[in-house]
């Protein structure tokens, strides 16, 4: 068999969701480098995507989630000129409650970029906000969409921030918001904010209107540590992070809900444009992999997966054309399964660790 | 009486906010090379300060509504924000007055002025009326808040036209439109909607739709990618000044207000700066560029250019410009050295 099992013979189910565009073959790379790594893995597959979705398949996704507790996914594409289509991803989401996504945009060394020794943590609401699904088009030609922000979800995303801040040995966090505008509802976003922050005074506490916050990420980024913010901006600056450190190819994203948690791409889009031509970056779902490793506290497992990731870009200079290097995902592949192997020699069919 | 070329035959009378803090040393800097230029534009300077009126609340003096009313056209400097309460800021006022649906800014790389960011030449254009700056927001029941973002056809449609006619005057190629129909599906899908409908009465333009987040991720990998955005006023607010920051910030990025029946009004972005005011240390160019704007709205197209070229070239120099851009020129001398070159194109 191919799953290792734990030092006490213990394996982890985890749901694997394919999704669409690049998510099929990221996830054979997953596969793959778990393999490889000996992780005590067990996978549960469903084969869920834009083509598959139904409203049976989608319960039957959200009960394995709940089932297993983790979950690693591939997007599932929207139809956004089918009005009554609604996002899956989104769905899964709120019926998970997975109240906090997180992205970490970390400069890896010898990718070529114009800004250098980034890490910046961004923290977003993940359940509400502009994401709501609440619109509705009163007379023709005239809709009124509804941004909802509530003090209960707003207080409990700017807790994990600080938590996590403070865990993970971070001096600042900020606050990103519209609230000259959106007084009430950002208002109370930032008060939230500002009230858990009392509570850590170790931890410096900032605030900045998201306009500016975009142009102080393309001027400055170096300034940011920590950043937390409603659903819409989370999507915004997530992106330009990613942008920032080298695109979508290599950053992870995470979404955590109270004994739940979802692995995925840290910009979230399918990759429609590069799929089935093997010349997609593997990195981005191997860290997010990496962090699932992790997650189930299989931290040296985590840690030679990542690493082998870092050390093929960086030391042996092995890129995918994404990033400014010329070898396909297969050659990508190999060279970390291949770190892989050397980090974790073969001990009849046990796991190393 | 001035004399002008020939070919420009008529006088253009403008209203000029000079605005407060570095505002009247950069508005009189660009009087100066619009002057040195020969552009044929008169001045009608006007002071927007508010005053009370008898029923006590304040307001811009009507004496610049008026202005603006007769003229149709204004150049702006930057406003200190009021402090009082109770009276309507300046900025909305006009925009209500003049119906001022369309935020234009041009964001070009400026030769000479380095950021990590080089071929930048991007358009953005932002719905200015409505969208997330509805001001509708409720307390359903404590702790819940509901802001509503409002989207009709006639404004998205409006904008959306603007944005293939300016694309179409401006000589540009491609017009995309930035969207999240993908979570807003009704609101952004109209938004989205009215802009397909313009682009096929367009077939010259190339018209290519985006996320938004998408566009932000591109947008810091490969700037180059983009000519004309068009969008929805929250996303245009965010997108314009991440487009500002590749330039090297609100210092040097115009912007232009354009409003129904070839009404408009540009400005700076940037604000009062009151450490340097009054010291002769500011850097005109985000104004000037404003001007440039204004006549290439007025269809001065000969004038603007050679203000335009003046002033980059003297910015490429390098020997005569203001401390923001790295130099130690006063705002006098870089004002100077542009009057210099322009007289000379
Ligand atoms: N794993 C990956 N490796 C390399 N590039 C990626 C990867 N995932 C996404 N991208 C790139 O990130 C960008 C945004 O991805 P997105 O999914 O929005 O685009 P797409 O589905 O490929 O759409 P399109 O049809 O516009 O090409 C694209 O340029 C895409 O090629
Ligand atoms: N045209 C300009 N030339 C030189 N420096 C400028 C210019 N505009 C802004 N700055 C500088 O950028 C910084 C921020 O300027 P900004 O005008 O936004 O000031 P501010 O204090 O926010 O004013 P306001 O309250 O009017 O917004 C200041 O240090 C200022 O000196
Ligand atoms: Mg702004
Ligand atoms: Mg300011």
């Amino acid at each position: 068999s191919d799953v290792f099992t734990t030092k006490y013979g213990g394996k982890n189910r985890v749901l694997l969701i394919p999704g669409d565009g690049v998510g099929p073959e990221m996830m054979f790379h997953v596969k793959e480098t778990l393999r490889a790594a000996r992780a005590p893995i067990e996978f549960e597959e469903i084969n869920l995507n834009s083509k598959t979705a139904t409203d049976s398949l989608i319960d039957q996704a959200v009960l394995a989630v709940k089932r297993n507790g983790v979950c690693i996914k591939g997007n599932i594409e929207t139809d956004h000129n089918n009005p009554t289509s609604q996002s899956v991803n989104v769905s899964l989401r709120q019926r998970l409650d997975l109240y906090a996504n997180v992205v970490r945009c970390k400069s890896i060394p010898n990718v070529k970029t114009r800004h250098d020794n980034l890490d910046i943590l961004i923290i977003r609401e993940n359940t509400e906000g502009e994401y709501s699904n609440l619109e509705h088009e009163s007379v023709s030609g005239v809709v009124e969409s509804l941004k909802i922000i509530t003090r209960e979800k707003s207080l409990r995303i700017a807790e994990f921030a600080f938590e996590k801040a403070q865990k993970d040995g971070r001096k600042k966090v900020t606050a990103v918001h519209k609230a000259n505008i959106m007084k009430l509802g950002d208002g109370q976003f930032l008060a939230s904010c500002r009230e858990v922050a009392q509570r850590y005074p170790d931890i410096k506490f900032e605030t900045m209107i998201v306009d500016n916050t975009c142009m102080q990420l393309v001027s400055k980024p170096q300034q940011f540590d920590v950043m937390v913010m409603p659903n819409l901006y989370g999507n915004i600056v997530a992106n330009v992070c990613a942008g920032l450190i080298g695109g979508a190819g290599l950053v992870a994203g995470s979404n955590y809900g109270k004994n739940v948690a979802l692995f995925e791409s840290g910009t979230r889009n399918s990759g429609r444009g590069v799929a089935g031509q093997n010349s997609a970056n593997p990195s981005g779902m191997l860290f997010s992999a990496a962090n699932m490793l992790r997650y189930l506290g299989l931290d040296q497992h985590s840690s030679v997966v990542r690493n082998a990731i870092i050390n093929t870009i960086s030391q042996r200079n092995v890129k995918t054309v994404d990033i400014g290097g010329t070898a396909s995902t297969s050659e990508f592949m190999k060279h970390v399964l291949d770190e892989i192997h050397q980090h974790t020699p073969e001990i009849d069919g046990l796991s190393k660790f | 009486i001035k004399r002008f070329y020939s070919s420009v035959p008529e006088v253009r009378k403008v209203t000029l906010i000079p605005g407060d803090g570095i505002g009247t040393e950069i508005s009189a800097s660009v009087q100066k090379i619009f002057d040195a230029a020969g552009a044929p534009i008169e001045w009608e300077a006007v002071d927007v300060t508010p005053v009370k009126g008898v029923d006590g609340k304040f307001r811009i003096p009507q004496k610049a509504i008026d202005s603006v009313n007769a003229t149709k056209i204004g150049l702006k400097g930057p406003l200190a924000t009021p402090v009082g309460k109770g009276h309507q800021s300046l900025n909305l006022a006009l925009r209500k007055q003049f119906n001022l649906f369309a935020n234009v800014r041009p964001c070009k790389s400026i030769e000479g002025f380095k950021t990590p960011y080089d071929d930048v030449d991007i358009i953005t254009i932002r719905e200015n009326t409505e969208g997330e700056y509805s001001g509708i927001e409720h307390t359903i029941v404590p702790g819940v808040v509901q802001s509503i973002k409002l989207i009709t056809e006639p404004a998205s449609r409006r904008v959306a036209e603007f944005a293939f006619q300016y694309a179409t005057l401006n000589k540009r190629e491609k017009v995309t439109v930035v969207h999240k129909a993908n979570i807003m599906r009704l609101s952004d899908g109209l938004f989205l909607k009215c802009a397909r409908e313009v682009a096929e009465q367009y077939p010259n333009i190339k018209f290519e739709e985006m996320y938004l987040d998408t566009v932000c991720l591109k947008m810091v990998q490969n700037p180059g990618q983009f000519d004309v955005l068009v969008m929805p006023n929250l996303y245009g607010d965010i997108l314009s000044d991440l487009c500002a920051g590749l330039i090297g910030g609100l210092g040097l990025t115009p912007s232009g207000n354009i409003g129904e029946g070839g009404s408009a009004i540009f400005e700076a972005v940037h604000g009062t700066a009151p450490d340097i005011a009054g010291q002769d240390k500011a850097n005109p160019t985000a104004l000037l560029l404003s001007g440039v704007m204004m006549l290439r709205h007025l269809n001065m197209y000969d004038h603007a250019r050679r203000i335009e070229q003046a002033c980059f070239d003297t910015i490429r120099d390098g020997k005569n410009i203001t401390g923001d851009l790295g130099g130690k020129a006063k705002c006098s001398e870089f004002t100077d050295e542009i009057c210099r070159r322009v007289r000379d194109l």
